[in-house]
């Protein structure tokens, strides 16, 4: 109960909560502390480490393992970003509909039809996503079945998904959930004057959501989509399930580095090129929140 | 809108305009019914898509022979069942190992997100966005080569192969959904209630206690179970750090797919999927509103 005596501390530090800033920032320093240490300790300092692997080829500093990386990778690279960037589109769309339909439907069983349907895969563990979504969209997987049943198409034209459009159905299957969770609560928790304004004004609905409502939620919408891209920046799982043939993702290409070579090297290297593209899209989020609280 | 009103026609009204509003509100009424049809190819759809893989799954337990081009199974059974609740399948010992090591990431984690979340909500700290951020890191780096080196120093010092070496590795990861929905649930309490509580004499740590503990506990207990969820989705860690030693549940569900066995890659995925539904279905009694506006702010 590290936090306890942290607490105490506190108590004897500033007993009306009026006491300098200094103080009080100090206490909050010493409370956030341990939580930042197992941070320090069990991601940053072993992060430092695989960088610094990452620059080392044969015990002596050099860009071997870059050079070997683009060489070998650039085309993954480029596969890894456009199906983030694709996904994340597509949550961003998806929520947003998603939440605007929750707030602004004006058919309550509508509404409450759509809020029972979308949360469900939320939950549901990556790693079940890839095994559910392998065997639903291979060419022998319900969805073709179904399409066959309907006459919609034949047994020998049937296409299996599991290549990109696999991997983004999956990213968008089990993230648009929780982008959208966050954006209708902020969406519920607005005030409602303006909306209802504009709409007795005559403003359509859709321009309402685009107008007045989006700006406002703009934020919490920035968090979500960030959240869920380096979320699917780093998940192995899914790529290794649905397709892990060229090209394919970053991390499935880390990990046969590691499990088929034990070339930490070259692994290490591309795990810096996927925390330069992450990172670019945290700065994103930083450069927003800056922006709101200035 | 504005035609289906006025439905009674007032005294002295000639009967036609009465009957034309009668006749426009019934239209009107048509018209919202049809809005039914896109409503229900849009919500059939999103069904489908949403339900269709998870019953594949359910389809898949129980399928004892199903090959292509069947659209069913050609023989049920639960020979597979059995396979994985074998004293020797290996279940029963993921299964526990899963929830032992989930309940303790999640006691670990919000041990430490109640302090760091109060701080970052009430006291004014430097580079708080900052420190927000930091939390975020192991989400925005493919973990795998950090596991790799993090199971090397483990290794040296005996943590590789435990449950407290999967724990840390699994609290390092969950942290950010416990620090930051504790950060906005104690942000969305009114800091005048604790205010009053330390006016009449209660100290710091007894209005916490008292005060602010329970008004935040909806907002904790949801992040309690998103590190449980994360914990039991986790995967790269506990195959760097845990395996073969500690044998988790996806570990289990990767190795028979990868192997084309569905039957037991299915059952050990509705496994994992029940708690994670379970939970779905509560987390919005504590997860409101002003707590999820505040998230990562």
């Amino acid at each position: 109960m590290s936090g306890g005596s942290l607490f105490r501390r506190g108590e004897t530090n500033h007993p009306l909560g009026t006491k300098s800033m200094s103080s009080k920032r100090l206490l909050g320093l010493l409370l956030v502390l341990p939580a930042l240490l197992v941070i320090v300790v069990l991601f940053i300092i072993p992060l430092i480490l695989s960088a610094v692997g990452a620059f080392k080829v044969d015990g002596a500093f050099g860009l071997g393992n870059f050079v070997k990386t683009f060489e070998l990778y650039t085309q993954d690279i480029v596969f890894t970003l456009l199906i983030t960037g694709l996904s994340t589109i597509l949550i961003g769309a998806a929520s947003v509909a998603i939440g605007g339909y929750l707030t602004l439907g004006e058919h309550p069983r509508a509404v409450a039809i759509l809020k029972f349907l979308y949360r469900w895969p939320m939950f549901i563990p990556f790693i079940v996503v890839g095994q559910i979504l392998r065997t639903f969209l291979a060419k022998n997987g319900m969805m073709n079945n179904v399409a066959i049943e309907l006459g919609l198409t034949t047994p020998l034209d049937a296409v299996s998904l599991l290549d990109w459009r696999g991997i983004v159905i999956a990213f968008v299957w089990k993230q648009t959930p929780f982008v959208a969770l966050l954006v209708s609560g902020a969406m519920a928790s607005l005030n409602r004057d303006t909306i209802e304004a504009a709409r007795n004004l005559g403003a359509s609905r859709l321009r309402v959501l685009v107008e007045i409502i989006v700006p406002q939620v703009a934020m919490t919408l920035t968090v979500g989509l960030v959240l869920s891209f380096v979320t699917m920046m780093s998940v192995l799982s899914v790529p290794l399930m649905i397709n892990a043939q060229s090209p394919t993702m970053l991390t499935a290409d880390i990990a046969f580095r590691v499990n088929s070579y034990g070339d930490y090297g070259v692994a290490n290297a591309l795990g810096i090129v996927s925390l330069v593209l992450a990172s670019s899209v945290a700065w994103i989020y930083l450069r927003a929140s800056m922006k709101e609280r200035a | 809108m504005t035609l289906s009103l006025p439905s009674a026609p007032a005294a002295g009204t000639p009967m036609t305009t009465g009957k034309t509003a009668r006749l426009s509100e019934r239209l009107t009424d048509r018209l919202a019914v049809l809005w039914w049809v896109p409503r229900g190819i849009i919500f059939g759809l999103m069904a489908f898509f949403i339900f269709g893989p998870l019953f594949n799954m359910l389809l898949w337990t129980v399928a004892e022979k199903w090959y292509f081009p069947h659209t069913l199974p050609l023989q049920y059974g639960f020979s597979s069942w059995e396979k994985v609740f074998a004293p020797r399948g290996g279940a029963l010992d993921s299964l526990a190992n899963s929830l032992l090591v989930a309940v303790l990431t999640v006691i670990v984690s919000l041990l430490l997100a109640i302090p760091s979340g109060y701080a970052l909500a009430r006291l004014k700290l430097p580079a708080r966005s900052l420190i927000l951020l930091a939390f975020l890191i192991p989400q925005a780096f493919p973990n795998l080569t950090v596991y790799v080196n993090v199971a090397r120093i483990f290794y040296e010092i005996g943590l590789n192969g435990t449950v407290p070496g999967v724990v840390l590795v699994h609290v390092s990861h969950g942290l950010v959904y416990a620090v930051w929905i504790a950060t906005a649930a104690f942000s969305a309490i009114d800091g005048e209630l604790e205010q009053a509580a330390r006016n009449i004499g209660a100290g710091a740590l007894r209005a916490f206690r008292d005060i602010t503990l329970p008004l935040a506990a909806p907002g904790l207990i949801a992040s309690a179970i998103f590190v449980f969820l994360e914990s039991l989705d986790e995967f790269t860690g506990s195959y760097f750090v845990g395996a073969p030693d500690v044998n988790m549940l996806p570990l289990l569900l990767y190795t028979a797919g990868a192997g084309g066995n569905y039957q037991v890659a299915s059952i050990t995925a509705l496994l994992l999927l029940i708690p994670s539904l379970l939970f779905m279905m509560i987390v919005e009694r504590f997860l409101k509103a002003d707590v999820l506006s505040r998230v990562g702010h």
